[in-house]
């Protein structure tokens, strides 16, 4: 009965979608109020349904309903109740059911959120984003309904869920991504609303801003997760691989980051508008382009989902219907596009400008080198990969000329600015930032890298021109301190976000220089040393977990002969799907990570086993944290919400002149 | 010259310069990083080139891994439909490394069709894993009977 | 060209250069990157002569699998994925379908023991201990399937495990085009 109920709420959630497309839509060009309030009322509608279709479908996991396909396929009696509950996204059908509820919830969130809006515009966007939702619920229903009964005869037992996937950060991963990818969908529709209707002022910039920062903390947060998850699930202690799937999320960040920062230009000063529309299409395209890419198979990736040519074509035409169009609108509107603002080179604006061009570049990089292999299957001329040092010695030049323009740009004033009156703080910013830079690099590590130190140099950088910047704000205040948590918000945010990047570019830049890894051959009673860490294996034994068989090594180590940890590390066998799973161990620390997985059994009841050694690794999650939280800091500044209800003061005034 | 050409022109001439530099550099990487992908009957016919990183794709051949006592050194063959060539790795296999099923070894290629491979490569596949749910009854059953 | 044109012109690029990457994207969709093409689609069986796994004593040719649309399935006790397919082969069988299969460099022995335990879906079954004939259908990994046709023509190929989504996508409409028209 469950599953049904569920089948009939995404239905019924099609037909709702139905509604918010055609009634707001008709309304907003009729100028038929009643028609525009259905709006809301219906977005809400969506969203509960499925809620509903959602929640029995984790109610079908948690009762082990093994008559309904998905549920067999992917669960399992055995398997603990929280990881039945993630199952439900762990595959395809779920996990697509879950992105159209983020969907839902999104566009309730702006529902509820835009009361001061104006009306026209709340049932344009409203209306796009049940366009968005339509076609996403067709998709799910008619290439990959989740509640599908296998019938007469079903199995007494699933076949359980991927032994990879049973994990906490695969509890949290999808959905946060989800929430950025389909976050991106507020930006998409304002944009859409407003080329809609014709009024490119640079409200629309104000109203996207800060849905925009928060699909953007969410898919910072689903990045990093992924990244974790990766380090320690894949068992090989590698964070990112430049895989199709990972460059599939990268790349609406990378753009997502680059719309932030245009939508500031745009709002302010109203400039880039036709870049800034641009921007927040292609992000979203590229969030669709990601879900394809993973979901048609047409990419080689290492953790691919089962791929099915007829779900690729039907995404791909909901991607040429969305993005066509918004593109094509943008391409009819184009005369009316203006960016009336003017800028000097030396300005805040170009600072912008310099952030937006980087960023789409190092899109572009990750775009061709993604794409290329499959350009060139196409054309039939061979089958070729590109691997990660291609990434690496692109992206590498282009987050540190990000760094670098990232001290200045911040402290530039909008319009026009002169580097003279910076000349101080910045003179003392770079003298300090290559000392230390340098100095610790030199002092500390060993062996010297000259790209080490440029990096370390450039974080500097970054952190002095930015505590440069706020000692500035605060001089001339009596209550220092108290000055500086009056700091506005959305500053503060900033300030957060810049930092947390300088954290995780120092994570990267060390873990990627001074990371240690061997592969040695333990048995019990025998030890290897590596970094100054000694592993000595104490005891080897078997165990049977709740759907597994595992054997476990107790690993003690010390460093300068005393003990600092001892660690588990296990091989395990998951007897539904017949798959062996290496659990690695780790001792977590600020400065270091030990990481020790059981590779294989050797013949003499010996393992092989992998040692590493992982510098500041932590760094490059932390670091993505404090962006996200500057992000949700930046949201929550009262600023928008008065800017917001000002606004619409003066717009129900114009229309109010318009109409007389 | 106006302010606003000047503009015009900063504008303009950054975003060339940009996209130029980011073209050179896009395509230099691309010829130094691309991993050509060849089956082996293909790297004995001649076709890889040596001495530089490729990747090989095939199944293992059963009976074919031989380990050193000593070290973690490890050598097997791939095949496909013509031939099998040797591949020589060290370190830690891949957890769905098996005999007869399908990797991929990215490495460079000796003068004698010998593949060192810096890193070898099992699909975390779904494919494999079959939507009938009937045998996966029986199977966890003995499986857990002791199969 | 006025400054109001060229500026319509420049936005109209985007959606060009969306155009192309749909239609990359769009003839990628087809394609499966992890296969590699096998070239005896529409050729006949490679010749060889080979013990029945069951009885040494007779020995096999490509003519013994003439006389009806067949499946033969490349599969070995080591390979756990054949143990996953196999009761997908025993649901084919009772449907009456025909099925040969190879048993690839695979111990004798342990390839009877197995059958006799998970049931026999197979006609008959080509003991292909050296791996022999699986090279000369340029086998890439076990389970593998192809589908003859009556003269033993090798008419489609599939790499990984037979399933019912796979039976129904991929041979059955092969099999009815193979069909004689009555």
């Amino acid at each position: 009965m469950i599953p049904e109920l569920g089948h009939l709420a995404l239905v019924l959630a099609i037909a709702t979608s139905i509604l918010l497309v055609i009634l707001p839509l008709v309304g907003a060009s009729r100028g038929n109020h009643q028609l525009m309030a259905t709006a809301r009322p219906l977005a809400a509608a969506q969203f509960w349904l499925l809620a509903v279709s959602f929640g029995c479908l984790v109610l079908a996991f948690l009762q082990n309903d093994f008559s309904v396909q998905l549920v067999a396929e992917h669960s399992n009696t055995r398997l603990p109740w929280y990881y039945q509950i993630t199952a439900t996204w762990g595959n395809h059908e779920g996990s697509l059911l879950l992105w159209v509820l983020t969907l839902a919830g999104w566009t309730w969130a702006v529902a509820l959120f835009s009361q001061s809006l104006p009306r026209e515009l709340v049932a344009r966007v409203l209306g796009v984003m049940g366009i968005i939702s339509l076609c996403f619920l067709l998709f799910t229903q008619m290439t990959s309904n989740p509640f599908v009964r296998i019938l007469p005869v079903f199995p007494y037992e699933g076949q359980d869920l991927n032994p990879l996937l049973q994990d906490v950060g695969m509890i949290l991963h999808p959905p946060m991504l989800y929430m950025g990818y389909v976050g991106f969908a507020v930006a998409f529709a304002f944009v859409v609303a407003a080329l809609i209707g014709g009024k490119l002022d640079s409200a629309w910039a104000r109203w996207s801003r800060p849905w925009t920062t928060s699909a953007w903390c969410f898919l910072t947060l689903g990045i990093a997760l992924g990244s974790w998850w990766a380090y320690y699930e894949l068992g090989w202690g590698g964070w990112w691989f430049w895989d199709p799937v990972e460059n599939a999320s990268f790349m609406p960040w990378l753009l997502g980051t680059a719309l932030m920062h245009s939508l500031a230009a745009t709002e302010k000063r109203s400039v880039f508008k036709a870049w800034t529309i641009l921007l927040a299409i292609a992000t979203f395209s590229l969030s669709i382009l990601g879900t394809f890419l993973v979901r048609s198979g047409v990419l080689t990736s290492v953790h691919s989902f089962a791929t099915d040519p007829t779900r690729g074509l039907f995404l791909l035409v909901i991607m040429a219907l969305l993005t066509g169009s918004a593109l094509l609108l943008l391409f009819l509107r184009a005369s009316s596009i203006r960016s009336d603002g003017r800028f000097d080179p030396v300005s805040r604006e170009s600072g912008l400008l310099v952030n937006n061009v980087l960023l789409a570049a190092a899109c572009g990089v990750v775009f061709v080198g993604t794409l290329f292999p499959l350009l060139v299957d196409v054309l039939d001329l061979g089958k070729l990969s590109v691997g990660p040092p291609y990434f690496n010695a692109l992206f590498a030049p282009l987050t540190l000329a990000l760094m670098a323009a990232l001290g200045v740009g911040p402290l530039l004033r909008w319009k026009t600015d002169e580097l003279y009156r910076l000349r101080v703080p910045l003179i003392i910013s770079a003298v300090i930032s290559i000392t230390l830079g340098f100095g610790l690099t030199y002092f500390l590590l060993t062996p010297f890298y000259w790209l080490v130190a440029l990096s370390l140099t450039l974080v500097f950088w970054v952190i002095c021109t930015q505590i440069e910047d706020i000692r500035g704000r605060i001089r001339n205040k009596h209550h220092r301190w108290q000055a500086l948590l009056n700091l506005p918000r959305h500053y503060q945010g900033m300030v957060l976000g810049h930092l947390g990047l300088a954290v995780t570019v120092t994570g990267i830049a060390m873990v990627s220089f001074y990371d240690i890894a061997e592969d040695v051959r333990l048995a019990e009673d025998r030890s290897t040393v590596v970094a100054g860490h000694e592993f000595r294996m104490v005891e080897l034994y078997d165990y049977q977990g709740p759907n597994f068989s595992a054997t476990r090594a107790v690993v003690e180590v010390y460093r300068d002969g005393r003990q600092v940890t001892v660690m588990r590390p296990e091989k395990r066998f998951y007897w539904a799907r017949q798959m062996p799973m290496t659990q690695v161990a780790l001792s977590p620390g600020l400065t270091r990570d030990l990481y020790v997985a059981l590779g294989e059994p050797l013949d003499d009841g010996s393992w092989a086993v992998r040692v590493q050694y992982k510098p500041f690794i932590r760094w490059i999650w932390l670091g993505s944290i404090i962006m996200s939280i500057g992000g949700f800091i930046a949201i929550s500044d009262p600023r928008y919400r008065l800017a917001r209800r000002r606004r619409t003061a003066t717009v129900t005034g114009e229309q109010h002149v318009a109409k007389t | 010259m106006t302010s606003a050409r000047r503009r015009r022109l900063f504008m303009v001439m950054s975003v060339v310069f940009a996209s130029g530099v980011a073209v050179a550099l896009t395509t230099y990487a691309l010829r130094q990083h691309i991993n050509l992908f060849f089956a082996p009957s293909q790297v004995l016919a001649g076709e890889a080139p040596v001495d530089r990183v490729i990747r090989v794709g095939g199944l293992v051949v059963p009976g074919s891994i031989s380990r050193d006592q000593e070290t973690l050194q490890v050598s097997f063959e791939i095949a496909d439909n013509i031939a099998a060539i040797r591949v020589s790795y060290s370190g830690i296999l891949p957890d769905l490394f098996r005999e007869g099923q399908g990797i991929v070894a990215r490495g460079t290629l000796g003068p004698d069709y010998h593949i060192q491979a810096q890193e070898v490569l099992a699909r975390h596949d779904e494919e494999y894993m079959p939507p009938e749910v009937a045998d996966a009854l029986k199977r966890t059953s003995m499986a857990h009977d002791g199969y | 060209m006025s400054p109001k044109r060229k500026r319509s012109l420049l936005l109209g690029l985007p959606l060009l250069g969306f155009l192309v990457v749909l239609v990359v994207l769009g003839s990628g969709l087809g394609r499966d990157p992890s296969l590699l093409p096998s070239v005896l689609i529409d050729r006949p069986l490679p010749e060889f002569q080979a013990q029945r796994l069951d009885d040494p004593e007779q020995w096999l040719s490509p003519a013994d699998l003439h006389g009806d649309i067949a499946l033969l399935n490349i599969w070995a006790t080591w390979c756990p994925t054949c143990y996953q397919e196999h009761t997908f082969l025993n649901t084919l069988r009772e449907r009456d379908i025909a099925i040969y299969g190879v048993n690839y460099k695979d111990d004798r022995e342990a390839a009877l023991n197995w059958l006799s335990q998970l049931g026999d879906p197979y006609r008959f079954n080509i003991d292909d201990p050296e791996g022999q004939l699986g090279i000369e259908l340029g086998v890439y990994g076990a389970p593998e399937t192809f589908l003859l046709d009556a003269q033993g023509t090798i008419r489609y190929r599939h790499v990984g495990a037979l399933d019912e989504t796979v039976w129904e996508r991929e041979f059955l409409p092969r099999i009815r085009q193979l069909e004689p028209q009555s």
